[in-house]
C-alpha cells in the first residue's frame, strides 16, 4: 500500500525526467552523437567510478542545499528565485570570516565560524526579500531575481578589490587558512563533507516542516493567508523566517563551495547552482528529503555535461533538458492534481473490461 | 557627473544612450503587460529575449537582411511563449515554475543552436543589422534630436508600439476582452469568450514582443549573438511591468527609468576608471528594487492574474 502510494507520487517527476532525457537524446543524436553509447559512458564514468562518484557528490552538496533553500519558502507559498545570490553572499561571508580568523584557532571552531557566517550571509540576503514581501507586499520573485545580479557583482567586486590577494594576476582572494578547509569525504578527491551536512539539513527541514507547530503554521500561511491570520498565525513573520531559513541553506552551500572546494573567492565561483536548486525543489515537489534524490539526479546531469564535452558534444543540451524537466514536471503535476491522468486511466480501464472478461472465458 | 546634465551635447548623448538601452526593455515589457492583463504572470521574458536574439542573428545572416532577423527573432520568442502558454494555460502548470523552466529551456536552446550554427570566426557571424537613419534638420534639435531622429527603425517601432499597445488595450474589442479574461475569467467564460484561447494568444504575442526585444540587441546594437547577452534584461522588464502598474505607458516609462540608470551607470563607469565597475553595474538592478519599494506598495495586479482557469473548478 505504502509502496503503491510512493510509486504514484514519483510517477510524474520520473515521467518528466524520462521525457526530457528523450529530448536530450534526440538533440545529441541530431548533433552526431550516439545517445546509447553516451548513456553507458556516463554510467561507467560517473556512477561506477571512484573519481566520477566523488565529482557527483561534490556537485550534489550545493544542489541539495539550494533545493532546500527553494523548498522551505515554497511551503509558505513563496518563490525563492534568489538562491543564486544567496549562495554568493554565503561564499562572501564565509571567505571574509575564514580569512580573518586569528591564527591557531582549532579546526572545529574555524569550520563552524565560516559555515555559520555563510549561513548568516544567505539568510540576511534572503531576509531582505522576505521583509519587502511581508511589509510592502512586493513580489518576491522580482526582488530575489534582481538581487541575484547585485550579489554576483558584489562578489566580483570583492574579489577584484578589497579581498584581492596581493600580487594576484587575476581577481581572486588569498587562499583561506587550512584550519577552515572542510574535511573530505573521499580521500584525494573533491567530495567534501557538505553532502552529509546537506542530508542532515534535509532531514531537519522535513521534520521542522512536517512535524512541528511552526511547520504547520508555514503550511497554512502558504495555502490560505486569510485563514492563517484568523488562526492567529503571524503571516508576515512566517514569510520572513521561511525566507531567512531558505537563504541560510543557500548561504551554507556558498560557504561549503569556498571552504570545501575552491578555498578562495572569485567571481562566478558557484555559477548556476541557485537556478538548478529550483529544478531540484520542484522535481521533489517541495519535499526536502525527496530533494536528496533530485539533487543526486541533477548532479548526475551536471557531471554528465563534462562527459558530453569530452565526447566532443555540446553540453548546453543539459540546460535544455533541465528546462524541459521543469516544464514537464510542472505540467504533469498540475494535470495529476486536476485528475486528468485518473480520468484517462478510468477510460482505458472501462474499455479494457470486456477484453479481460473474454480472456477469462477462454 | 555634473557636466553630464548641464552641457547640452553631453545631455543629448545621455538621452540617446538612455533611449537605446530602453528599447529592448520596452518591447519585452509591452509583451509582459499583454500577458499579465490576460491573467498569466510571465517571467519567461528572459528566455524569449535570448531566443529572439539568437533567432534574429540566425535569420538576418541566413536571409541576408535585418528584416528577416526581425521576423525570425519574433517567431523564436513566440515559440517559447507558446510552449510556456500550453504548459500553464492548458496543462495548468504553476506560472512561476513554468516560467523558470521556460527560461532555462530558452537559454539552453539559444546556446545550443548558436554553437550548432555559428561559423568559426567572429567576423563571419557578424549580423547585417539596422543602420541609423538620420532625418536632416530634426536631428539637430538640441538634447533630443540625435536620440529621436538619428536612430534605427527599431527605436521608432518601439516608440510607436507603446501608444499602439495602449490603444489596443483601452479602445478595441480585443483589448477589452483580453482584460476581461484576465480580470474575471469565469465571467468572461459565461459571456462566451474562449478564455484559454485568448490567454494563449496573449502569451504568444508576449513571447514575440520579448523576442523582438532580444532582436533589437542583435540587430541594432551588438550585431553579434553572444550567449547570455540578455543578462537579466528580461527580469528587469518583468519589474517594469509591475512598476508600470500593468499599463503600456507606465511600463514604457519604467523602462526609460531603467535605461536612464543604465546610461548613467555606463557614463560613471567610463569617467571613473579607478572605481571598480561592478559598483556601477548594479545601479539599474538597485534602481529597479528601490523604485519597487518606493512606488509599488499600493498597486494591484489584474485580479485573475497568476491563477489557472478551468471551467469545472470553482
Amino acid at each position: 500500500m505504502m509502496s503503491a502510494r510512493l510509486l504514484k507520487g514519483a510517477a510524474v517527476p520520473v515521467g518528466a525526467v524520462v521525457l526530457a532525457l528523450a529530448v536530450g537524446a534526440l538533440l545529441v543524436a541530431a548533433t552526431g552523437g550516439d545517445p546509447v553509447d553516451l548513456g553507458t559512458q556516463i554510467v561507467d564514468r560517473v556512477l561506477l567510478d571512484y573519481w566520477g562518484l566523488s565529482d557527483l557528490l561534490s556537485r550534489m552538496s550545493p544542489l541539495l542545499l539550494a533545493g532546500i533553500a527553494v523548498a522551505i519558502p515554497l511551503r509558505a507559498g513563496l518563490y525563492n528565485v534568489g538562491a543564486e545570490g544567496q549562495i554568493y553572499m554565503g561564499g562572501l561571508f564565509a571567505t571574509v570570516v575564514a580569512l580573518n580568523l586569528p591564527a591557531g584557532v582549532p579546526m572545529p571552531v574555524a569550520l563552524l565560524a565560516a559555515s555559520l557566517a555563510g549561513a548568516l550571509g544567505g539568510a540576511l540576503w534572503a531576509g531582505i526579500a522576505g521583509v519587502l514581501k511581508a511589509r510592502r507586499g512586493i513580489d518576491e520573485v522580482v526582488t530575489t531575481l534582481l538581487m541575484n545580479y547585485v550579489a554576483l557583482n558584489l562578489v566580483s567586486y570583492a574579489a577584484s578589490g578589497p579581498l584581492k590577494a596581493p600580487g594576484a594576476p587575476y581577481p581572486y582572494s588569498p587562499e583561506i587558512p587550512e584550519a577552515s578547509f572542510l574535511p573530505l569525504l573521499m580521500a584525494d578527491t573533491e567530495a567534501h563533507l557538505g553532502v552529509i551536512v546537506g542530508l542532515l539539513v534535509a532531514v531537519l527541514a522535513r521534520f521542522a516542516l512536517g512535524r512541528t507547530a511552526w511547520g504547520y503554521g508555514v503550511e497554512v500561511a502558504g495555502k490560505s493567508p486569510g485563514a492563517a491570520t484568523y488562526a492567529g498565525i503571524a503571516v508576515g513573520r512566517t514569510t520572513v523566517i521561511a525566507f531567512a531559513l531558505g537563504g541560510a541553506a543557500a548561504g551554507l552551500a556558498g560557504a561549503f563551495e569556498v571552504i570545501g572546494l575552491k578555498h578562495r573567492l572569485y567571481a562566478n565561483f558557484a555559477a548556476g547552482y541557485g537556478y538548478d536548486g529550483l529544478v531540484v525543489a520542484f522535481l521533489a515537489a517541495g519535499d526536502p528529503v525527496w530533494s536528496v534524490i533530485s539533487a543526486a539526479f541533477m548532479a548526475l546531469l551536471r557531471t554528465a555535461a563534462t562527459t558530453l564535452k569530452s565526447a566532443g558534444l555540446d553540453a548546453t543540451a543539459v540546460t535544455i533538458v533541465q528546462g524541459l524537466i521543469v516544464l514537464f514536471a510542472a505540467s504533469g503535476l498540475a494535470l495529476q492534481r486536476y485528475g486528468a491522468f485518473d480520468r484517462l486511466l478510468a477510460r482505458r480501464r472501462r474499455a479494457a473490461i470486456p477484453t479481460a472478461g473474454s480472456g477469462a472465458v477462454s | 557627473m555634473i557636466d553630464m546634465l548641464t552641457d547640452p551635447a553631453a545631455l543629448g548623448e545621455l538621452f540617446a544612450t538612455m533611449l537605446r538601452l530602453s528599447v529592448p526593455l520596452v518591447f519585452a515589457a509591452l509583451g509582459g503587460v499583454f500577458s499579465e492583463r490576460a491573467g498569466v504572470v510571465n517571467i519567461s521574458l528572459e528566455g524569449s529575449m535570448i531566443l529572439g536574439a539568437f533567432g534574429a542573428a540566425w535569420g538576418a545572416i541566413a536571409g541576408g537582411s535585418a528584416g528577416w532577423g526581425v521576423v525570425t527573432g519574433a517567431l523564436a520568442g513566440g515559440m517559447l511563449g507558446a510552449a510556456f502558454g500550453i504548459a500553464t494555460i492548458y496543462a495548468g502548470a504553476n506560472q512561476i515554475v513554468a516560467g523558470i523552466g521556460a527560461n532555462l529551456a530558452g537559454l539552453g536552446l539559444a546556446a545550443f543552436l548558436h554553437r550548432l550554427t555559428a561559423a568559426g570566426r567572429a567576423a563571419e557571424n557578424r549580423v547585417p543589422g539596422f543602420g541609423d537613419l538620420t532625418i536632416p534638420g530634426l536631428a539637430d534639435i538640441p538634447v533630443i534630436g540625435k536620440a529621436l531622429f538619428s536612430t534605427d527603425p527599431m527605436t521608432w517601432a518601439a516608440i510607436l508600439a507603446v501608444p499602439l499597445a495602449a490603444l489596443v488595450l483601452a479602445r478595441t474589442g480585443i483589448g477589452l476582452r483580453l482584460k476581461a479574461v484576465g480580470e474575471n475569467p469565469r465571467a468572461a467564460d459565461v459571456a462566451g469568450l474562449p478564455v484559454r484561447l485568448y490567454r494563449l494568444c496573449a502569451v504568444i504575442a508576449c513571447g514575440m514582443l520579448a523576442g523582438l526585444g532580444g532582436a533589437v540587441l542583435v540587430l541594432s546594437q551588438v550585431f553579434l549573438f553572444t550567449e547570455g547577452m540578455t543578462a537579466g534584461k528580461g527580469f528587469i522588464a518583468v519589474a517594469a511591468v509591475i512598476l508600470g502598474r500593468w499599463s503600456p505607458v507606465g511600463a514604457a516609462l519604467a523602462c526609460l527609468l531603467f535605461g536612464l540608470s543604465d546610461a548613467i551607470q555606463l557614463r560613471l563607469q567610463f569617467a571613473n576608471g579607478d572605481v571598480p565597475y561592478q559598483l556601477f553595474v548594479v545601479l539599474p538592478y538597485l534602481a529597479a528594487i528601490l523604485t519597487l519599494v518606493g512606488l509599488v506598495g499600493r498597486s494591484r495586479p489584474p485580479q485573475g492574474s497568476g491563477s489557472f482557469y478551468r471551467r469545472e473548478s470553482r
